[in-house]
């Protein structure tokens, strides 16, 4: 067990797959030689040589499609797109080829393939260094989409990705590279190190993918999270003193929908809480699911805590941010009625 | 402003000949066959810029095989070009026909086109890995793919080796190289350049080769495969069919006024050829030629296959709405089947009554193996895909909301 942060965790599940696995070869824009913007990569190009991690054209859709042919060769190819906000010109190649390779040709070909971005909000970064895009993933047949919380997590999830025989989207709450954060901007940066879920394990162990994991339990209310709203969630329940069950989903597609219908059944409510934009976002899905299974045992109208529907703003960061006063409050809510 | 401005206007380019015109290739400049030479593999691609203007033709006018890129094939070989060529046209002509007849959806020919997957696929070796369109399925016939299998799919019956999910034409089969086709033009050009690349990254020999229509260079992933392929100089093909249309659309729309779509190549340093792709062994000798040198190490070529697509873009598709009737007839670079026909007759290896009797043999296997592959269903009846299938190999596993989806739609 090492303590370590979300960047180093990352960087090891790269390391233990491309030491364990010859087929694995990461690459993407500024991946080799300087180790990503974030450094996730740091080191490995010096390792494992120039032709398994190297730095790719800045050209997203390029970065996926060779990596699908790269699949389906037999490597094991995991990108990284340098932020979420820059895979929409790689769009049709995640989304019409990559998901799709394996369900239109039966199996003759298949795209074992992750494909990494940070994600999220929370760093002064404007509209094009802070999407959510995971709804547009989970909509997609044929994706896994996971999205870890925490440096534990993230190794565990990232070597299951890499492991996984079918295209993963790894999406990283960048807000979370280095430390907690619950959401108030104001107090300063605490780190992973000293903190629970900054230890993580040595070697391949790996956390299974479509797995949610109770973060924090209670008897009031079910809050479905992910990512850096977890901590937002668990900083609402400490200010209100409302008793909440956190679920970290951690991969949302597949989705653990049993953890979620159980902590619903037992509890009776249910908060949903994402830094996405609300229409036709995830927790729109979550709800539904909700709504299917759990009706009857609903004691009030569910609530989504999201982003609005406006673009990532940058002087307006923290009122767009669905920081622990706004989850507070959506808390408070649902046990009034 | 200054005074003397003039509004600005628009170019929108527009095809020398419409409906109700006399098509006019004059201005099509046609090398003599041989005109081109033959360049060592290892050439730098600065050297041969001119190529990616010229046309490297080795038949002639009276069918004599001529130049430095004749000879690289034997009498069987040419014979056996001569059958695939055949195969496909008739294939095709009988599977357009069963479109009509409401046995399947949709079908796309290759009339005119055949040389040049047919030609191409002789070039290559077991384990290279084509990354083809919709109109390179003599990729399949030369390496004898199974017609029958092929028309099960053409007909989504319950042998249908995609099990229904996919398109008519839209093959796959990793054993015989061949990628699974995708319904999103250009997609496929710069996975092929992954691919190759993955074949230098783990030492092996193999080598990819891309496929792109002309119409479809105008897509990002065009221009993304050249960056990919020059910069890190994959052992890859790449090959722009121009039959100089895409649907209505003529070729002058994707590549402007100037320059050829292999001149494209000249900015990443690609080494890069035009072909008559009417020509069967100019395609071979070319494609051998660029194979050979992906395969030592020299890098991507791009080849621009000069051809004509003589039938409608697909069996949803009427030309002479856009095109001038008698184009096919005016093409300049003739008929594929004709000219290799025309090759063997004169050097004394074939005759026309030897051309009859294949021709007639051929439509018997044809007509045989379609009996066949009706006699199992087609999309208008008969033994179909199961349902099932639909959720089956999204994943490799299940996943439980697609296990719920399924057991609600009742399979
Ligand atoms: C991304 C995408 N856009 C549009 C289409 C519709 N479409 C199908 S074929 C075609 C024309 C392609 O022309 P070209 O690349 O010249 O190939 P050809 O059909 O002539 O062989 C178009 C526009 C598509 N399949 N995919």
């Amino acid at each position: 067990m090492a303590q370590m942060t979300m960047i180093e965790a990352i960087r090891e599940a790269h390391d233990v797959a491309m030491g364990t696995d010859k087929r694995v070869v990461v690459y993407g824009e500024d991946v080799g030689f300087f180790g990503g913007v974030f450094r996730c990569t740091a080191g490995l190009q010096e390792k494992y040589g120039k032709s398994r991690c190297f730095d790719a054209p800045i050209n997203e859709s390029g970065i996926v499609g060779t990596a699908i042919g790269m699949a389906a060769y037999g490597l094991k190819p995991v990108i990284e797109i340098q932020f979420a906000d820059y895979v929409y010109p790689a769009f049709d190649q995640i989304a019409s080829e990559a998901a799709r390779l394996r369900h239109r040709s039966n199996g003759d070909f298949t795209c074992p393939l992750v494909i990494r971005m940070p994600t999220g909000g929370g760093i002064f970064g404007g509209q094009t260094h802070s999407q959510s895009p995971e709804a547009l993933f989970t909509h997609v047949s044929g994706l896994k989409v996971v999205l870890p919380s925490n440096p534990r997590d993230a190794k565990g999830l990232l070597l299951a990705s890499i492991a996984d025989p079918d295209p993963v989207i790894f999406l990283e709450p960048k807000r979370l590279y280095n430390g907690p954060f619950d959401g108030h901007h104001d107090k300063p940066i605490v780190s992973w190190k000293n903190h629970a879920l900054g230890d993580v394990p040595d070697g391949d162990e790996i956390v299974p993918l479509g797995k949610a994991h109770t973060f924090r339990e209670g008897s009031d209310v079910t809050v479905l999270a992910y990512g850096t709203m977890v901590y937002v969630a668990e900083a609402a329940a400490e200010e209100t003193g409302v008793d909440a069950e956190i679920i970290d989903l951690r991969t949302l597609l597949p989705l653990d929908l049993e953890a979620i219908t159980e902590s619903v059944k037992k509890t009776g409510r249910c908060v949903i809480v994402h830094e996405a934009t609300r229409t036709s976002g995830f927790g729109a899905e979550l709800m539904s699911l909700v709504q299917e299974s759990c009706f009857y045992h609903l004691e009030a109208p569910m609530i989504r805590v999201t982003g609005w529907d406006t673009p990532y703003p940058h002087a307006q960061e923290w009122e767009y941010f669905p920081g622990p006063g706004r989850v507070g409050e959506a808390l408070r809510k649902v046990m009034e009625d | 402003m200054t005074q003397d401005t003039a509004p600005l206007s628009l170019n929108v380019p527009e095809p020398g000949c419409r409906p109700g015109d006399t098509p006019d290739f004059s201005d099509f400049e046609i090398p003599r066959a041989g005109a081109v030479g033959r360049p060592p593999v290892d050439v730098d691609p600065d050297e041969i810029r001119d190529m990616a203007f010229s046309i490297v033709r080795v038949l002639n006018k009276e069918g004599k095989a001529v130049g430095e890129w004749a000879g690289a094939l034997s009498v069987e070989e040419l014979r056996l070009g001569l059958r695939h060529m055949l195969l496909l046209r008739t294939f095709d002509a009988r599977m357009q026909n069963a479109q009509r007849q409401g046995k399947t959806s949709f079908y796309m020919q290759h009339l005119g086109e055949e040389a040049v997957s047919c030609a191409f696929a002789r070039a290559l070796e077991p384990g290279d890995m084509n990354f083809p369109t919709y109109r390179q399925a003599g990729l399949l016939f030369a390496v004898d793919y199974p017609m029958l299998t092929m028309m099960n799919q053409i007909y989504s019956n319950a042998k249908d080796p995609l099990a229904g999910r996919q398109l008519p034409i839209m093959y796959s089969s990793k054993e015989h190289g061949f990628f699974s086709i995708s319904g999103n033009l250009g997609t496929q050009f710069v996975q092929s350049v992954g691919w190759a690349m993955a074949s230098a990254i783990s030492g092996d020999t193999k080598i990819a080769t891309g496929w792109i229509g002309d119409g479809s260079t105008a897509e990002s992933d065009f221009h993304a495969a050249m960056v990919f392929a020059s910069t890190y100089k994959a052992p890859v093909v790449l090959n722009i069919v121009n039959n100089q249309w895409a649907i209505s659309t003529f070729q002058g729309i994707a590549r402007g006024g100037v320059g050829t779509f292999a001149a494209r190549g000249h900015g990443f340093g690609i080494a890069s050829i035009r072909v008559d792709g009417n020509d069967y062994l100019a395609v071979h000798a070319v494609a051998r030629w660029a194979a050979e040198r992906a395969r030592k190490g020299f890098g991507p070529t791009l080849i621009e296959h000069v051809t004509y697509r003589a039938g409608g873009h697909s069996t949803s598709d009427d030309p002479s709405a856009y095109r001038a009737k008698s184009e096919a007839a005016a093409w300049p670079l003739g008929d594929p089947i004709e000219r290799l026909k025309n090759h063997l007759i004169t050097i004394g290896e074939w005759s026309e009554e030897r051309q009859s009797q294949a021709e007639a043999e051929i439509l018997d296997t044809v007509i045989t193996l379609q009996k066949e592959a009706e006699s199992v269903g087609t999309l208008a009846g008969g033994e179909a895909p199961s349902p099932r299938d639909m959720f089956e190999g999204v994943y490799e596993t299940m996943p439980p909301h697609l296990v719920r989806q399924r057991q609600e739609a009742g399979f």
